[in-house]
């Protein structure tokens, strides 16, 4: 039923909203009530996760609270809002509840929506802050964002918008555009923009950091090229050809997180937002290195997509070790050994275990063993990973130790097989 | 097949983990029964009554596999076997092992039939002759262990089998059979 008022927004496995493209967070916070004073039919939203963003204010249902989910998660476009009112400042709104009011443009059958023209009516929307939030320093980051208008260089931009804005963007082209002639100098317009934000980009920092969201659609549109490319041309190209296109992409693919949470949006939810965006950037660096990675690895990649809005180790597990209240597919993970590591919840140490088992039964490795950094040449996994899991499977009685002037070398356990009465095989 | 001067050595003796000392519960339980018997089998078919631990023991090193137990595994299996009765340590420091190939009640049994077999009934003998003497040539007795010898005597003399006298030269002990 909310739909029918307010458009719904799409949620990432770990519970965090699927952003715009270029959408950035600007503040969150907890326990608001959305409702219309005029609409009585309006839905009432009742104490949700609110996160502004430049292009929207979102709504999502608590989900601690609720765990059958009454309300979808549901948006307010910025380009929608007509007005923002200042709060009334009296004696009694110093005690009440702190409210913060709005006017939306509303389609003739009610759904709020942007850029109508003549016929279309209003609703004032009311937020309802329950929590403990900041209420001025929210309204002066919305007022903030919705005069940035960013949506709209969002949609006028020739680079952006592909997906998305695609139809509406696809309706305004003109016929200078069309044919092949269309695509070169399309193509060429396009190479001349990108060398000119790259050469802006790095002229100093801060022009780095504002170009910053640029650069990451940017890489991501290359990534896609790059993509589309080597299906046609998987004949044509050699091995070694791939496998720097390969490498290609995975530098442009961990390029970008395009909205990090800080503490600065973020606030108290900081710790439960953080670990939310990490659950779901994780995915990917888990999925190339099989199913489970080291901290420190997770440590530099996160980092690095972030790009300037650096994290500490602390933040990151404590990220990490709230995973257990979510929903989340991945965990953290303790050895024996205090090495702490990412895993896939469906990762089973069985599958590894078999892997191992194939490694050690091979006739080298029945003479000499292998070495940790043996296993981790051959699983493709870091060498201190890689001596977790033989030493887990050692425990498990798979494999048993050899400490010799060598080095510290895994065989596969025969001890078992041994029969006592006749050593003499 | 490896052998250890005419000692046949199992296959397992060219495995490198057997020399090192597994951490694991039940693998460790395997491992040092396996070396256990070992010893004992050794030290059976060579007649060695005594392992130094600080000292070179043949079985404690394979050349081939260029591996040597550390002082800690030749602790603990030794230990494991004196916990079963079938060693006991010579000092407080364990630097010295005395292994009971034969238990203590299998030696005088192994006695009894020296005697019987050699019609000794009621004769006199010397402790140097029972260990050294031509009657004892061929039989596990032969080249034992002084300290086994003398325990496995008074575990029959208390039993009232024989009777344990000084001898004639200050040294060396007489036994009266009497079976």
């Amino acid at each position: 039923m909310a739909g029918n008022y307010l458009p719904a927004v799409e949620l990432t496995g770990s519970g965090r909203p699927v952003f715009l493209p270029g959408e950035i967070e600007c503040s969150l916070l907890s326990s608001v009530d959305l409702e219309s004073e005029e609409n009585l039919n309006f839905p009432r939203f009742k104490s949700g996760l609110l996160i502004l963003t430049t292009h929207r204010l979102l709504w999502l249902p608590d989900t601690a609270a609720t765990t059958t989910t009454t309300y979808a998660a549901v948006a307010v476009p910025l380009a929608a809002i007509i007005h923002i009112f200042s709060p009334k400042k009296s004696l009694k709104s110093m005690f009440a509840t702190p409210r913060v009011r709005f006017q939306v443009s509303v389609s003739p059958d009610g759904r709020v929506a942007e850029n109508l023209g003549s016929g279309s009516k209003s609703m004032v929307i009311t937020l309802v802050m329950r929590g403990k939030n900041d209420c001025d320093a929210f309204l002066s980051k919305f007022w903030e964002a919705w005069r940035g208008r960013a949506w709209e260089s969002q949609a006028s931009g020739s680079t952006g918008g592909e997906s998305r804005d695609g139809s509406t963007v696809g309706g305004v082209r003109t016929a200078m555009m069309a044919g092949v002639s269309g695509i070169l100098r399309k193509e060429q317009e396009m190479w001349e923009s990108t060398d000119k934000s790259l050469q802006e980009a790095f002229q100093d920092l801060n022009a780095l950091m504002s170009k910053a969201k640029e650069m990451v659609m940017l890489a991501e549109k290359m990534r896609l090229k790059l993509l589309s490319g080597s299906n046609i041309q998987t004949s044509a190209t050699n091995d070694e050809e791939m496998g720097s296109k390969q490498e290609m992409q995975d530098w442009l693919l961990s390029v970008g997180i395009a909205s990090p949470v800080t503490k600065e949006s973020a606030g108290a939810l900081y710790h439960q937002q953080l670990s939310r965006q990490l659950a779901d950037f994780v995915k990917i660096p888990l999925e190339r290195a099989g199913g489970m990675i080291n901290l420190i690895d997770i440590y530099c990649l996160f980092n690095r997509a972030r790009g300037t809005e650096l994290i500490s180790p602390e933040d990151l597990l404590r990220a990490c070790s709230i995973w257990e209240k979510f929903d989340v597919p991945v965990m953290l993970r303790k050895f024996d050994s205090g090495v702490r590591v990412i895993q896939n919840k469906s990762h089973s140490d069985e599958e590894v275990f078999a892997r191992i088992k194939s490694l050690v039964l091979k006739p080298d490795a029945l003479r000499n063993g292998i070495s940790a950094s043996d296993a981790a040449m051959i699983l493709g996994i870091a060498p201190a990973m890689a001596k977790e899991h033989l030493l887990t499977a050692e425990s498990k009685g798979l494999l048993c130790r050899d400490i010799s002037p060598d080095g510290f070398r895994f065989y596969i356990n025969l001890f078992q097989e041994i029969d006592p009465n006749d050593v003499y095989l | 097949m490896q052998k250890l001067g005419d000692f046949k050595l199992p296959q397992f003796f060219n495995y490198p983990p057997y020399f090192t000392l597994q951490p694991v519960r039940d693998t460790r339980e395997k491992q040092v029964q396996l070396w256990k018997e070992l010893i004992l089998d050794y030290c059976r078919t060579q007649k060695i009554f005594v392992i130094g631990l600080e000292e070179e023991f043949p079985l404690f090193s394979n050349p081939a596999i260029e591996r040597t137990l550390s002082h800690e595994a030749r602790d603990a299996f030794l230990l494991a076997l004196v916990s079963e009765g079938r060693a006991e340590w010579m000092d407080k420091g364990h630097r010295k092992c005395l292994i009971l190939w034969h238990r203590i009640q299998d030696w005088a049994d192994c006695i009894l039939n020296f005697v019987k077999d050699n019609g000794l009934e009621d004769s006199v003998m010397t402790v140097e002759e029972i260990r050294s003497g031509t009657e004892s040539q061929g039989t596990d007795l032969h080249g034992m262990d002084r300290t086994v010898l003398m325990r496995a005597l008074r575990l029959l003399e208390h039993k009232g089998k024989l009777a344990i006298f000084k001898g004639t030269s200050a040294d060396d002990e007489g036994v009266k059979f009497s079976i």
